[in-house]
């Protein structure tokens, strides 16, 4: 847990990578990216779409393996902070129940300039669909199915980039 | 004892979220070859390992004690 002080002076403890249960208030993540050195902050959310090629959605559910992924989260905020030195991360995804337009993941980066924020923003997202253990289950109108693209045992392992 | 966690299909597959097997040690590639056969339909061939929170290889070595889970391809986002 990391402590920081808001705008009111209030002491808030949050974890910066982390899986909620409960709705994702973006302003919290913002808040703790936001630094006097940072000039931009770029925020990403991820919401649940109604319609995916032709098909309706009725609302998504989450699953995680939670303890490891907040590891992962963790890494890929290090291994952001390695590519653009400066950014300040924080990532929350939310699991359970989802309805159409709730937020499932927010990505919150901070950097001294805009470009830095909103490439390391987007690397983000691409990790966290490639190796965070999250899975997403679309409940249909007529049916359900866990969603997850079809690949082989990476032989180096999924770790490279 | 070997703890090993499922999610998501597997879980539903397999009808449950963890489970211990008695052995001392095996390779990840006979973790799979297990489930397979344990699971009809598991589908080991699209499913990762992780060992204690880490993906493994599917040469690395499982230990008594260690916790596995099988990892499905992952959606989140």
């Amino acid at each position: 847990m990391i402590g920081f002080w808001n705008g009111s002076e209030r002491k808030i403890k949050m974890k910066p990578f982390e899986i909620v249960d409960t709705p994702i208030e973006v302003q919290k993540y913002m808040d703790y990216v936001l630094h006097p050195s940072a000039g931009a902050v770029v925020v990403f959310t991820g919401n649940v779409r109604e319609w995916t090629h032709g098909v309706k959605t009725l609302y998504l559910s989450y699953e995680a393996y939670v303890p490891m992924a907040e590891k992962k989260m963790a890494e890929i905020g290090a291994e952001m902070e390695a590519k653009w030195p400066g950014v300040r991360v924080a990532i929350a995804h939310r699991i359970g129940e989802l309805q159409i337009s709730d937020i499932a993941v927010v990505i919150a980066v901070s950097s001294p300039h805009r470009k830095a924020a909103y490439e390391a923003n987007e690397y983000a997202i691409d990790r966290i669909k490639e190796v965070v253990p999250i899975w997403k289950k679309e409940i249909w109108e007529d049916g359900e199915e866990w969603i997850g693209a079809q690949k082989k045992y990476p032989e180096k392992g999924v770790e490279q980039k | 004892m070997i703890k090993v966690n499922y999610f998501a299909r597997l879980r539903e597959l397999t009808g449950k979220g963890e489970e211990t097997l008695d052995r001392d040690s095996m390779t990840v590639a006979e973790l799979l070859d297990w489930a397979e056969e344990s699971y009809p339909g598991f589908g080991a061939d699209n499913v990762q390992v992780a060992v204690n929170e880490e993906y493994a290889l599917k040469e690395d070595v499982i230990h008594s004690g260690d916790v596995c889970a099988f990892i499905p391809p992952v959606s989140g986002g």
